[in-house]
């Protein structure tokens, strides 16, 4: 049996929430697919206070934003979320297959908005598969979500602002943190998070990286050296860091695989971190009826990601036919308030990713 | 180990059951995943690679890598970071790439 929906969205995310909210509240009917247990994506782990500006919950913690979204699409009589739902492929005929309660099923979308974030970047380095090794992400899932004390003494990889959020989510747990290296010559991350941390006793050290990880059978320890600045490890600087755990915070990238499969032109943009789905301004793929909205086109933040999802909610209910009007103001609202968010240092990277992705589109409209 | 305080967080457990990893009786909790229960055990090694059986543990925890894959009652390739604990479930070390039963 195939099930109609009217707007599927896939990934129970910041994004997907929103943009289940968004196109449920023109009118419209949604189904979400979330692979979890729970919805909320990756801000049920996120204990910290988000930035920006009130209109995305500046100075709420992760954790609630999420509850809070959550909760208002469970009260939406037009929102019906699937959880333990694990979207496996977007077909030519429009058929979404989805395995859930050990059933293949398929669904049938007139919309489909992807909003099924990003995946943990790894690291090339002799060891770096042994037990012991993990994402930033997943040791903060273990400690915030399970309550389970990740490791006893951790070497964090990456000064961007997850390592440095989950250094000191990591001592919040009673975990020693032996540092924090970074293979950059600066840190990434946002100068209030990384002060935070060396207020703590964590030494952040620069142009180092991870040259070898040993263990028996586990996690021992770690030997990290000195970069130059063509980037190439400095022989004689080694050190050994004796640790139970590695965290590897090195970046994000696009989760991508719906798009490649639904035909969507994808293009390496590296400003928005890896291959993405073009879309236009409302945040529709070149496949008519995709939408791509959060990090699946450009890793950047939560608070971009909601708005992102609500622009792609009223977007896909708006071509619906669902209050056009109303719907065409809510999509501007919403624009400008992306244009306020990328208005500082980290959003002008994102908005030349932006412009590459919007001049590739053009070019290929000019080709038809 | 668990965490029993925290600045910030309460952790709902669900109800404390038995289960078993390599026929070794464990305790979880029916809320918990299979990995947070072996976490809270001290147990990181889950499995070996398939080829150069060089020991595996969990990478990414939310249902991505399929580096946590273990045999649950029977069933291989079981994605033991997003699977609950239930009780009495056997929870054992993958051979190979496991083979899928037509039951």
């Amino acid at each position: 049996m195939i099930r109609e929906a009217e707007v599927l969205v896939i990934g129970g995310g910041p994004a997907g929430l929103c943009a289940a909210a968004a196109a449920a509240s023109l009118g419209a009917k949604v189904l979400v697919c979330e692979r979890d247990y729970v919805p909320g994506g990756q801000l049920v782990k996120q204990t910290h206070k988000f930035f920006g500006s009130e209109k995305q919950y500046a100075g709420d913690r992760g954790i609630h934003i999420g509850k809070m979204l959550v909760e208002e699409a469970l009260a939406n009589p037009n929102i019906e979320i699937l959880t333990e739902a694990t979207v496996l492929g977007i077909y030519e005929d429009g058929i979404v297959t989805v395995l859930h309660d050990n059933k293949h099923l398929k669904i049938r979308s007139k919309k489909t908005i992807v909003t099924t974030g990003a995946s943990e970047k790894f690291l090339a380095f002799p060891g770096n598969d042994l037990p012991g090794i993990y994402g930033a992400g997943a040791v903060q899932t273990l400690m915030n979500v399970a309550g389970v004390k990740p490791a006893e003494r951790v070497l964090m990889v990456g000064a961007g602002n997850i390592g440095l959020i989950v250094s000191y989510q990591l001592m919040q747990a009673g975990v020693e943190v032996a540092g924090i290296i970074e293979a950059a010559p600066r840190i990434g991350g946002y100068l209030v998070h990384a002060s935070k941390v060396r207020r703590a006793g964590v030494p952040i050290r620069t142009g180092y990286t991870v040259k070898e990880a040993y263990g028996n059978g586990k996690l021992e320890g770690v030997i990290i050296c000195r970069l130059d600045e063509k980037w190439q490890q400095i022989p004689g600087t080694e050190e050994d860091i004796p640790c139970d755990t590695l965290c590897l915070a090195v970046g994000l990238t696009p989760l991508t695989e719906l798009c490649w499969q639904a035909g969507c032109q994808m293009a390496y943009i590296r400003e928005l971190s890896g291959h993405v789905p073009l879309v236009n301004e409302n945040l529709e793929t070149t496949v008519p009826g995709i939408y791509a909205a959060g990090d699946v086109s450009g890793i950047e933040e939560a608070s971009s990601a909601m708005v992102e999802g609500r622009l792609a909610g009223y977007a896909a209910a708006e071509s619906l036919g669902y209050e056009p009007e109303k719907a065409k103001e809510l999509k501007e609202a919403a624009a400008a308030e992306l244009s306020e968010l990328r208005s500082g240092p980290t959003g002008a990277r994102i908005l030349a990713g932006l412009e590459k992705s919007a001049s590739l589109l053009a070019a290929r409209k000019g080709g038809e | 180990m668990r965490i029993e305080q925290h600045p910030i967080l309460e952790f709902d457990r669900g109800e404390k059951v038995t289960f078993f990893f390599n026929g070794q009786e464990i305790d979880g909790y029916t809320e918990e995943t299979i990995a947070a229960a072996l976490h809270a055990a001290g147990i990181r090694e889950l499995g070996h690679s398939p080829e150069l059986h060089r020991p595996r543990g969990l990478f990414c925890a939310i249902g991505n890598c399929s580096s946590c894959f273990m045999t649950v009652d029977g069933q291989p390739n079981v994605r033991v970071c997003v699977t609950k604990v239930k009780a009495g479930m056997h929870v054992e070390e993958q051979e190979g790439k496991g083979v899928i039963r037509n039951d």
